[in-house]
């Protein structure tokens, strides 16, 4: 092959990736090496990571032994690849400047390739703030070794110390002799492949912080011009030659049952593919108003077997008597001698992530291989299931992550990957399949409801002496207490919920936090302590002190809660999720029919040594105001299985005129390892308003979202 | 019986004969292959879908594409002279005002419609303007800055 044609095969992969025009299947990840063999190919160790988190996955790299992560081209360009996926949380920006730091080259060079499963390292599902603390770690690494490596190679080449070579922006310099090589003259020698197709070594040296040039500066989203001109192709963009628009046949409630369909008005329809197997039963046509029309055609004659189900105004009451082991207090002997004891029950409603893209995906059959392009936060996760759905080699399935419309922990499953191909399979052409808002409102899964229990003592100088705390369904995430508390105990306990539920941005950590911080509200009115001075006489870790301290003092809490008004009430929360901490206060008012409005929120937050500011503040702006909706009025409905407010008309969620005044801020500390940044922000929301409605009206809040007492 | 729609897209006159109950917003993306609009809820509740005809802000997603006839659609594929960024585009890139960025087209069609309409808003009439519209992300603080920032551009 000549340097020219290389050159253009590079390019075209490269832009393959992102680019509809893509033929499926036309690179596996071997051909993808062949293709750049004139090229260098940095492979890197990454970590073996054990599940953590209930099996959620890992962060940073599954046990592959060996993972290509980046590739210089003979052009110059470098690629970077990565199995974490971007939805608008900010992976792309912040692996791109941790591998641009490493190499030495301006952001502006590198190419970032995510979640396309034949190019890319599995490094786990894009969950549980991971990419920071266990992505970011390895991508430095590699492209550490490459630099390391790139100036070895100059060196040798020039016969000179190494140390006497300087990095800038992809170019190594021999001051003494005047000399310079690019990385891409160096990728261009011919012999390189081979001797750079090995492991990193484990103990390559990443910059430190005082160093960083790109790290810790802010990165706007480096494909953001195809965002406002609308050149990105999101998961539900893709178009291929000929393809199909597919509809899937879906149960009018939960708990609900296929008996029979009657298929034959559906097959009458033209141009219109039917399908059936077993309870999967969809369509495909030219456009998405016939395939509309078929599948209503299909509905009107289906037969369903319905069971009972519960309601959404008795789930609390539902979810409490199917706890199974529920345990009780343990420390009966404390709360004997506690001067005070405190019990509250807390609820918390199912809600909806509601990303503004639904769930999508096109696929396209060619050969008997299978591509795949939907959006996904478990790209490995999802390819196996394509590939065991169909009975395929894991290399005949190829599935492509363009950067989606927003998860929220809400795409982590589904099943649209594998209904498009379905469809695309029985019509032998592409289909796409994309969920309306009412499905994606109905049969996407919910942040779980949850019960949670909470008893305590305190002693006669208002210091806890034991903390009982149990949530029901929604699960152990932030479950354990930060307060000092004598003897404490968490526990959640599972049930049966009757709907499908599943992550959500920081998990039952919301609930946990929501349910915690407002009884020690409530415990320290008992101690006729501030709540502030309460929590500080209880709380160890200097980080969350240093959060709650600094929101405090911005909020100017120590005079604010002074100031008593029916109207105006202020309150405040704190806590720790994920390595990371967060206190806010806020401020709201009521008018005379009881409307809140949230007017004011101080929220300080640390993630360790800030990455990337400008992102970190969108996700903790973000988290504030997507936390509000869940506090004032996210609830999913639902009578006899079947959900009642599948809209967004009638399921509010924040809006423009909900945007409180914000201050926010930011606590540096580059001493520590950064980890990520974009749930934990959203822990204090709930119980800081819920505390204000108390402020105001002396009444308790002990459910979400909030219903203001009258 | 299907219809035949003439009308102007991004300054380039189109035919299209299809179904006359299909949505603008589908024949926009399914037809003409202008999928920077998009689908966000099919009722009119998050503006992801907005466009702009004759000048005026309309949700493509349930508009039937005979609405369309004969008038002059602009969608964001258009705003853009050739390399240049309109400046609302241009406000938007320099306020980060974007997550995932799905609503950012309909977002930014909707912030040049008010401009038109109201050269000076004020931040009352910003919110009130853009309430329709939904960010999941909950960006609304960076895309009021960058709608404030349009405005000022334009003083």
């Amino acid at each position: 092959m000549s340097t020219r044609q290389d050159k253009r095969i590079v390019k075209s992969q490269v832009k393959s990736t992102c680019d509809r025009t893509a033929a499926p299947n036309e690179i596996s990840r071997r051909d993808f090496v062949q293709m750049l063999g004139a090229g260098l190919l940095i492979a890197v160790s990454a970590p073996v990571v054990s599940a953590q988190r209930g099996g959620r996955g890992g962060g940073g790299g599954r046990a592959r032994s060996i993972s290509a992560r980046l590739h210089v081209g003979i052009d110059g360009t470098i690629s970077v690849m990565t199995g974490k996926i971007e939805q608008g949380q900010g992976a792309r920006a912040e692996i791109t400047a941790a591998a641009a730091e490493e190499l030495g080259v301006a952001a502006s060079r590198l190419n970032l390739i995510m979640g396309d499963t034949s190019l890319v390292p599995d490094d786990g599902p894009t969950v549980g703030s991971m990419t920071t603390p266990l992505t970011i770690p390895p991508v430095r690494q590699a492209a550490a070794a490459a630099r390391t490596l790139l100036i070895g190679l100059a060196a040798q080449k020039w016969g000179v110390d190494r140390a006497a070579l300087q990095v800038s922006d992809g170019k190594i310099t021999h001051a003494a002799s005047n000399r310079t090589l690019t990385y891409a003259d160096l990728a261009r020698t011919e012999d390189l492949p081979k001797a750079f197709a090995q492991a990193a070594p484990a103990d390559v040296t990443v910059r430190v912080v005082k160093d960083w040039k790109v790290l810790g500066t802010p990165l706007p989203r480096p494909n953001g011009r195809d965002l406002v001109t609308g050149a990105h192709r999101f998961p539900s963009d893709i178009i291929r030659p000929g393809m199909l628009y597919g509809k899937v046949l879906r149960a009018p409630a939960y708990g609900v049952k296929l008996i029979s369909v009657d298929l034959a008005p559906a097959k009458a329809m033209k141009d219109v593919v039917v399908v059936q197997e077993g309870s999967f039963v969809g369509v495909a046509a030219r456009t998405t108003l016939v395939a509309e029309r078929a599948i209503e055609e299909i509905a009107k004659t289906a037969q369903w077997e319905t069971s009972p189900q519960p309601s959404s105004t008795e789930i609390f009451g539902y979810l409490k008597r199917r706890a199974q082991n529920q345990p009780a207090n343990p420390f009966a002997d404390e709360l004997a001698k506690a001067a005070k004891v405190l019990k509250a029950t807390y609820n918390v409603a199912y809600i909806q992530h509601t990303p503004m893209e639904t769930r999508s995906a096109v696929a396209e059959w060619a050969d008997g291989k299978l591509t795949v392009w939907t959006g996904t936060q478990n790209p490995f996760g999802w390819h196996s299931q394509l590939v065991q759905a169909f009975g395929l080699a894991t290399d005949a399935v190829r599935l492509l992550v363009p950067d989606f419309g927003g998860g929220f922990g809400g795409k982590s499953q589904g099943e649209v990957h594998v209904e498009a191909a379905r469809l695309a399979k029985a019509a032998g052409k592409p289909v796409c399949v994309k969920w309306t808002r009412a499905e994606e409102f109905t049969w996407a899964y919910f942040r779980p409801a949850a019960v949670i229990e909470i008893e305590a003592g305190l002693d006669p100088k208002g210091v806890l002496t034991s903390w009982h705390f149990v949530n029901i369904n929604a699960g152990s995430p932030g479950i354990e207490t930060p307060y000092r508390a004598g003897r404490a105990q968490s526990r959640s306990v599972n049930t049966n919920s009757p709907l499908r539920q599943g992550s959500y941005r920081a998990l039952a950590s919301t609930g946990n936090n929501f349910a915690r911080e407002c009884f020690m509200d409530e415990l320290a009115a008992a101690a006729g302590a501030d709540p502030l001075e309460f929590r500080l006489a209880h709380l160890d870790n200097p980080r969350i002190r240093a959060v709650l301290e600094a929101a405090t003092q911005r909020f100017d809490w120590k005079n604010r809660v002074e100031r008593k008004s029916p109207t105006v009430g202020v309150g405040l929360a704190c806590g720790t999720e994920k390595n990371s901490v967060v206190a806010a206060c806020a401020e709201i008012a009521l008018d005379e029919a009881g409307k809140m409005t949230v007017c004011r929120v101080c929220e300080a937050f640390e993630c360790g040594k800030i990455l990337n500011p400008v992102n970190l503040m969108s996700q903790v702006q973000g988290c504030i105001i997507m936390g509000m909706g869940a506090a004032l009025r996210e609830e999913m409905r639902f009578a006899n299985g079947k959900i009642l407010n599948a809209s967004f008309g009638s399921y509010e969620v924040p809006r423009f005129d909900d945007v409180p005044e914000l201050d926010i801020q930011l606590l540096d500390r580059p001493d520590m390892n950064a980890v990520g940044g974009g749930e934990t922000p959203i822990i204090a929301i709930a119980p800081a308003i819920a505390n204000a409605v108390y402020h105001a009206t002396g009444k308790r809040v002990r459910a979400l979202p909030i219903k203001v007492p009258v | 019986m299907d219809a035949t729609i003439t009308f102007t897209v991004n300054g380039q006159p189109r035919t299209v004969t299809t179904d006359p109950q299909r949505r603008l917003l589908d024949v926009l993306r399914e037809d003409l292959q202008l999928t920077g609009t998009k689908y966000g809820c099919g009722d009119g509740y998050c503006g992801a879908c907005t466009v702009l005809i004759d000048g005026k802000r309309e949700r493509a997603c349930h508009l039937p594409v005979t609405a369309a006839d004969k008038r002059d659609i602009l969608t964001i594929e258009g705003l853009c002279q050739g390399d240049k960024l309109h400046p609302v585009q241009e406000a938007f890139m320099a306020e980060n005002a974007f997550q995932c960025g799905y609503c950012t087209p309909g977002m930014i069609m909707s912030t040049v419609a008010l401009l038109k309409e109201k050269p000076n808003p004020s931040e009352a009439q910003i919110r009130e303007w853009m309430n329709g519209h939904l960010c999941r992300c909950c960006g609304y603080p960076k895309i009021l800055n960058a709608v404030r920032r349009a405005a000022q551009a334009r003083r």
